[in-house]
């Protein structure tokens, strides 16, 4: 997720500094009289509330139990699967479309063997998006194959392949109601912007419950994860079409329907390839996240090296998904680059009308002669593995930071640190938070910094967990999240600082942060018990890791769009660089630092459920507990807390004026 | 005009996924219950599906399983490793073939077993699991009587951690395990806080941090298992387990206030499967073996970190007299 949310084209935050006034200006205006008209409304509810019902946790009379709902849901699911004609005449078909069509394509990836897959993946990868690119498609393969990882690499591109070619088709087909409707967009609009908070897991649940365990179900979800930016990228392309252009092309008497195609579609063909170029990220991160419920390939490899306690082994099963993630992404891009440019890549003998018999050709004879070797498969003489060494290292370094260092303390001593003075008394105190009282500080949060609607859907998301009966966890979970988005906050915005202060700093960290934000989360699992233990403060470790690269890349990219001039003027004023960073940059990288905040509490509630892997408890265990045994009310009740936390959360901390430009 | 276009998309769209439907349903029934996985049996017809739980255990049956499977009877094996009760469901759809090591499910066996009859019983495993609670040896040694649940109350403070707040910690692991121990804790008034790992992988880690400074620690956990050689433990003796007790606690899950029962484990296969009669569904009933067995293999898997396939080969080499029991009949 992180890697599609907050890849550098969409969080570019635009026109920084006009929306900068614009946010204070109304900041100034509105904010006083929000809070009055909030005081009022709570003088005259809170004591009727609270006589009512008690203050402190969620009133028990307010709430409605529905696990009793799901549970029916599920077994009569069980009871039906085989017999129900929705089931035989629908669901079934579609489960078996997509078992048909992954199968297919893994069949023929077998066929083409580890040659011909090689030779056409840099082919293409040499064609679209040049030589450099093309090395490194390369290069990868070569490098799965050599940790023996190539039978999963080749399950997961199939998934991806289907995948990512019905995500797009969706997501185009939303993009283009929502592009020439307004009706449409507006009712799509909210639809998108709330999936896109949505943690991954929280998908994969309802899925399992219809399709049980295995690839329709796996395949499914990604679909629903990753379509959306599609669909959200194309309508914007259709809109932002050039008014002028569209009125020649009408002037001329175009219809309809050639206006969609000879004007509207090309001239949004940057945002239809950097739509493309998201989906494929979301695909790929959830495909992995899906082997929780069985979906074969690298992440399952992942997952099943965990169970051993084996960093080693799961780490040679996620370099290859860093791999593929780098490949496709920069693929992609470059793709959308050089459209603008209109001119091809590769070499002399690969242009023109002849270059795909080309292809086909090279790739022909990579498959002949991979045949006459006879070694489909990568042959296992030459794989390496890397586990040992890398275990050992993992042995060595928590050896010696786990504790005992003089002074700093060790790992484990800070983890029971801040357990104990921040996530402690953080959870206790929203515990003990009256239950109207945290309602009104949402609302008057949202309020302030956006309109009554987001306010509104603030609070009622907020409410939705109260009456869901899980309120003391949900906190809990809450103060976990606010915790490690603190950290989050602090370390990230200092980093971004640095780097937008050096660039070599920030080529340094460029594939860092590249790597950070692909590799699988589960990977954090062991390495972060092993340095803070078990229990909640590994789990805001792992979200602190996750969700940090996008915040060091918003602020970094944020800080470097400051006007030049601004910062001449400064300089020329005598403004040391201190003064400089907090008197100018800082005010005016503002809606960087904005979205920085909102994109690290999306990314940091991502992680909540991979926290409950490793003891962080709440919300995250319940998901896991509900995925793994069976139990759809307690999953799927948690899952919807942990979606209205994130609606919640987002609300709060998203100006509505940016709104405007989110995606774009 | 506009208004005219946007009528006739409606109806199109309307139509088209009318059409779509129509011809799905053309195809007529199709049984999502009985569609395998896309990756299952690339290469050739006979095929196999097992499925492999987390815990490494289960991993050493699946290995050796599927070692000989595959050198012995000529199948192409596949293993999906899924959590214990979707797993029971993967099987009951016939997208696993058999469930090698089960713990007791008694829901989920009652109600394919007995009532859909969609899953059959596989017969003993040879291998009887055990769950309890455990402190390291090095511990239990310096003080022998923390090995009676009657006197944990006297260590709790020296199980303190921040998680557990000012109570002794009882580590619990992956919450797809069976466990009661919240029930115990609370019914033997005991001056402890459950604190869920969430994961076998994550308990395991913390115990072997604590081993290594030597730390006191009380945790749930379950035999066999190949951390018992790395890391000796020994049980607390809760109140013995008797039948009234397990009834109670089959009514009422808080009133449960004994140990865990001894489990002979058990094999289950899928129905259709074991119908087949096939020589790998003879093998896979025929399949029997000892603690020993199943932990020398464990142990070559996770603590010597060798390819399962590997750790499986060098107990077949070592053991024919075991193995070749399991072939079926020529």
């Amino acid at each position: 997720m992180s890697a599609a949310t907050t890849s550098p084209a969409t969080t570019a935050p635009g026109t920084a500094s006009a929306r900068t006034a614009r946010v204070t200006a109304s900041l100034r205006h509105g904010a006083l009289g929000k809070l009055l008209i909030l005081a009022v409304a709570a003088a005259v509810l809170v004591p009727l509330a609270s006589a009512k019902w008690a203050s402190g946790t969620w009133p028990h009379a307010l709430t409605v139990d529905l696990s009793g709902p799901f549970g029916d849901a599920s077994t009569w699911i069980v009871d039906n699967r085989d017999t129900h004609w929705f089931f035989v005449y629908f669901l079934g078909h579609l489960s078996n479309g997509v078992v048909v069509s992954v199968r297919a394509v893994y069949l023929c990836l077998l066929a083409l063997g580890w040659t011909g897959v090689t030779a056409l993946v840099t082919l293409v990868a040499w064609r679209v998006a040049g030589l450099r690119i093309a090395a490194t498609a390369l290069i990868s393969l070569l490098v799965s194959g050599v940790l023996g990882m190539w039978v999963p690499t080749m399950q997961t591109i199939a998934l991806m392949v289907v995948s990512v070619l019905v995500s797009i088709a969706v997501g185009a087909l939303l993009g283009l109601a929502g592009g020439l409707s307004d009706r449409m967009f507006r009712l799509l609009r909210p639809v998108l912007d709330t999936m896109q908070v949505l943690p991954a897991f929280a998908y994969l649940l309802p899925f399992v419950m219809v399709f049980g365990i295995g690839v329709p179900a796996a395949l499914l979800a990604t679909v629903i994860y990753a379509a959306p930016p599609m669909a959200r990228l194309t309508a914007l392309g259709l809109r932002g079409a050039d008014a002028g252009v569209l009125e020649a092309v009408s002037s001329l008497g175009a219809t309809g329907r050639q206006r969609l195609l000879t004007a509207r579609l090309p001239l949004a063909r940057k945002e239809l390839l950097l739509g493309i170029n998201q989906t494929i990220m979301m695909a790929l991160s959830m495909v992995v996240i899906a082997s929780m419920i069985g979906a074969a390939g690298l992440g399952d490899r992942v997952y099943q090296a965990l169970a051993s306690v084996d960093v080693g082994a799961a780490l040679a099963a996620s370099i290859p998904i860093v791999l593929l993630a780098v490949v496709m992404d920069r693929t992609t891009a470059k793709a959308g680059e050089r459209l603008g440019a209109d001119k091809s890549a590769g070499p002399s003998w690969l242009r023109g009308r002849l270059v795909w018999p080309a292809v086909a050709v090279v790739t022909a004879l990579a498959v002949v002669a991979g045949r006459l070797t006879g070694s489909l498969v990568w042959p296992t003489a030459s794989v390496i593995d890397i586990a040992p060494p890398v275990n050992h290292f993992k042995e060595w370094m928590v050896d010696h930071i786990y504790s005992g260092i003089p002074v700093l303390g060790g790992t484990a001593d800070w983890a029971a640190g801040f357990t104990s003075w921040v996530l402690n008394p953080l959870r206790d105190g929203l515990t003990a938070l009256p239950w109207w009282g945290a309602l009104l500080i949402v609302a008057a949060l949202a309020w302030v910094i956006g309109t009554w609607r987001t306010a509104l859907t603030a609070t009622v998301a907020l409410a939705v967990i109260g009456v869901l009966g899980v309120w003391v966890p949900s906190m809990n979970t809450l103060s976990q999240v606010l915790a490690a988005l603190v950290v989050t906050l602090v370390v990230g915005i200092g980093v971004g600082v640095l780097a937008a202060g050096s660039a070599r700093m920030e080529k340094i960290l460029r594939p860092v942060l590249d790597v950070c934000q692909t590799m699988p989360q589960f990977v954090y699992l062991i390495p972060v018990v092993a340095l803070f233990g078990v229990g909640r403060a590994p789990a805001a470790a792992a979200a602190v890791v996750y969700a940090l690269p996008a915040v060091i890349r918003i602020t970094t990219q944020g800080l470097r769009q400051v006007s030049p001039a601004a910062m001449e003027s400064a300089q020329s004023l005598g403004a040391t660089r201190w003064q400089q960073l907090r008197q100018v940059q800082l005010p005016l990288a503002r809606p960087a630092l904005l979205l920085a905040v909102n994109q690290g509490v999306v990314l940091v509630l991502a992680v909540v459920i991979i926290g409950g892997l490793v003891g962080g408890g709440a919300l995250g265990y319940d998901v896991v507990a509900g995925l793994s045994t069976g139990d759809l009310g307690l999953g799927m009740i948690a899952g919807i807390a942990i979606v209205c936390l994130g609606l919640m959360l987002d609300r709060v901390t998203q100006p509505t004026d940016r709104r405007a430009g989110k995606g774009a | 005009m506009t208004r005219i276009r946007k009528r006739t998309t409606a109806v199109g769209a309307t139509a088209l996924t009318g059409a779509v439907l129509l011809a799905l349903s053309g195809c007529g029934k199709a049984d999502m219950t009985k569609q395998t996985s896309p990756f299952a049996a690339a290469a050739g017809t006979k095929t196999v599906t097992l499925s492999t739980q987390t815990w490494v255990g289960a991993q050493s049956n699946v290995a050796v399983a599927k070692y000989l499977l595959e050198h012995e009877l000529g199948y192409r094996v596949d293993t999906v490793q899924v959590d214990e009760t979707p797993a029971w469901d993967a099987l009951s759809q016939g997208r696993v073939d058999a469930i090698m090591e089960d713990w007791g499910h008694p829901a989920q066996e009652k109600l394919y077993v007995d009532e859909k009859k969609t899953i059959a019983r596989g017969g003993d495993l040879g291998v009887d699991g055990h769950i309890g609670w455990w402190v390291p040896k090095y511990w239990a040694d310096k003080h022998p009587d923390v090995l009676n649940w009657k006197n944990l109350n006297k260590y709790a403070k020296e199980l303190k951690t921040a998680e557990s707040g000012d109570k002794g910690q009882l580590m619990d692991g992956s919450p797809s395990y069976v466990t009661n121990d919240k029930a115990l804790v609370k019914n033997l008034k005991l001056d402890y806080e459950v604190v869920f790992a969430g994961s076998e992988a994550a308990q395991i880690t913390q115990m072997q941090q604590f081993a290594k400074e030597k730390k006191p620690f009380l945790t749930y956990w379950y035999a066999p298992h190949w951390l018992f050689n790395q890391l000796p433990l020994k049980e607390v003796k809760l109140p013995k387990y008797t039948d009234e007790c397990a009834k109670k606690g089959e009514k009422d899950p808080e009133s449960i206030d004994c140990a865990y029962p001894t489990t002979p484990l058990q094999k289950f296969l899928n129905a259709d499967f074991a119908k087949g009669n096939s020589s790998a569904a003879k093998f896979l009933k025929n399949f029997k073996w000892t603690t020993e067995d199943q932990n020398y293999v464990s142990e070559l898997i996770a603590s010597q970190h060798l390819p399962a396939d590997e750790a499986a080969a060098r107990w077949v080499k070592k053991n024919p007299d075991v193995w070749k029991k399991w072939l079926p009949k020529k």
